[in-house]
């Protein structure tokens, strides 16, 4: 075949600083993707939580909307749609500080928020009501049987749940190379068409991936068995 | 947003089919389709080492599980795309690269959902028709295998939702599916992504958003067939 495997001509100089900016890049898009998610995921789920019809409806359209579209065109809608609603000045403003990323990140939240936001309450709908009936007989508030009876049993029930979200949104973050974002897939595509040496590139980040991916499971593991609902 | 439907219609449903090759929506359903009847057979053999006797086909399937886990769907299709062609000598068509990496990447996840099929079932089943005399293949095949089936087609019509949102990555590899020739219309019409993306979404949406209604119905049905439970609304 003639093909000789040199994994030193892609891990040194330029393409290393490349592979090095890519992961940076990954990092980044995962660690703020998930942090906003999570923190919206918390509020749809409080929000539809609150008996008002209108706002339910709102959250059950998020999240089946989110559901139902593919990611990579999710980010699309952000990437090419949402940036015409927006004036000239302030997209080239954008541009220039580099607004793929941006949208990314947006997309990337906005998704896990609403499939995280389902987790959270698929956990609090295995808790019997009668726990919460149990709880406000013996003189707890609404408030304080969520505080003290409710919450610590949902989100044991909901982590495992969380924790795959978490390897899916790792392995996610990938799909924002489709809008040019300059993440590991992406400089691992760059690399290879520049230096052609296919099987270093892809092998390198693949390898990158699979560390940081058995990182996450092998934490996931300690997690759930650590919080796991104990029920006598 | 009705005169690009009017004017694209007919591409997004079918691509250049007429004067050139199928494309649109009908090869995303295609690539989707028949990913899953690929990668059927596939996870049936991972979910039998999975749950079966044997140590080292426990190994390898746990093994190849994890790993494929552990890797971006998109990297795979790089693989598949870029790299294999290089391994076997001679050129294949896009399309098959992504059904390909689909394949790999799925036979993963059905795996592990017909698996867990498996091991739902009460142990007193493979025991009694081991009472029988039925060896492993006969309790595999007639005994174990129809009935962690039957249960988990839920499962397995979701998994054809994921196919589907998961063939857009068609797209990166230039594969004429639906949201590749969406990206093309775009770039005819650059004044209208909001517009063109809504479409591509909306299309999306309606097609999944069945499919895991139909999804919600079966688990229904399948859970009263299960539990011997007679569906009330039925006569009421």
């Amino acid at each position: 075949m003639g093909y000789q495997l040199d994994f030193g001509k892609v891990l040194r100089g330029e393409y290393l600083d490349l592979i090095l900016q890519g992961v940076q890049t990954t990092m980044v898009l995962f660690v703020l993707s998930w942090v906003f998610g999570l923190v919206l995921a918390i509020i749809l789920t409080v929000v539809r939580a609150i008996e008002f019809r209108p706002t339910q409806l709102l959250v059950a359209a998020f999240v089946e909307y989110h559901r139902n579209v593919p990611v990579l065109i999710q980010l699309f809608v952000w990437y090419f749609g949402f940036a015409v609603v927006l004036p000239d000045g302030v997209n080239d403003y954008l541009n220039d500080i580099g607004a793929e990323i941006g949208y990314a990140i947006v997309a990337l939240a906005l998704n896990k928020a609403a499939y995280m936001s389902e987790d959270f309450r698929s956990g609090m709908r295995s808790i019997h009501p009668a726990q919460m009936e149990a709880a406000r007989s013996m003189g707890l508030t609404y408030l304080g049987a969520m505080r003290w009876v409710i919450l610590p049993q949902a989100w044991r029930l909901a982590l495992p749940a969380l924790l795959g979200q978490t390897l899916i949104l790792f392995k996610g973050t990938s799909l924002a190379a489709g809008i040019g974002v300059a993440e590991l897939s992406y400089q691992a595509r760059y690399i290879e068409e520049q230096s052609f040496r296919i099987f270093e590139a892809y092998g390198i980040a693949t390898a990158i991936y699979m560390l940081i991916s058995f990182a996450i499971m092998w934490l996931s593991a300690v997690l759930s068995d650590r919080f796991r609902l104990r029920v006598k | 947003m009705l005169e690009i439907i009017r004017e694209y219609g007919l591409m997004l449903l079918v691509g250049e089919y007429p004067h050139g090759k199928l494309g649109g929506l009908a090869l995303t359903l295609i690539i989707s389709i028949v990913s899953l009847a690929v990668t059927f057979p596939c996870a049936v053999l991972i979910a039998l080492a999975r749950t079966g006797p044997l140590r080292t086909p426990k190994a390898i399937a746990s093994g190849f599980v994890h790993s494929v886990r552990a890797v971006p769907l998109l990297m795979l299709i790089f693989w598949a795309y870029f790299a294999l062609p290089i391994v076997i000598g001679f050129p294949i068509d896009a399309t098959y690269t992504l059904i390909l990496a689909i394949v790999v990447y799925q036979a993963a996840y059905l795996g592990e959902i017909i698996a867990a099929g498996i091991e739902g079932l009460p142990k007193g089943q493979s025991e009694a028709a081991k009472a029988l005399g039925l060896g492993y293949v006969p309790t595999t095949f007639r005994v174990i295998l129809p009935q962690a089936i039957f249960n988990v087609i839920p499962g397995i019509v979701n998994q054809l939702t994921t196919i589907i949102k998961e063939s857009s990555l068609g797209s990166i590899i230039a594969v004429s599916e639906l949201s590749y020739v969406m990206l093309q219309v775009n770039s005819n019409e650059v004044t209208k992504p909001l517009q063109i993306f809504g479409i591509l979404a909306a299309t999306y949406f309606i097609l999944c958003f069945a499919l895991s209604q139909a999804t919600n119905w079966l688990e229904r049905r399948i859970a009263n067939r299960r539990t011997g439970r007679v569906v009330v609304e039925a006569v009421a």
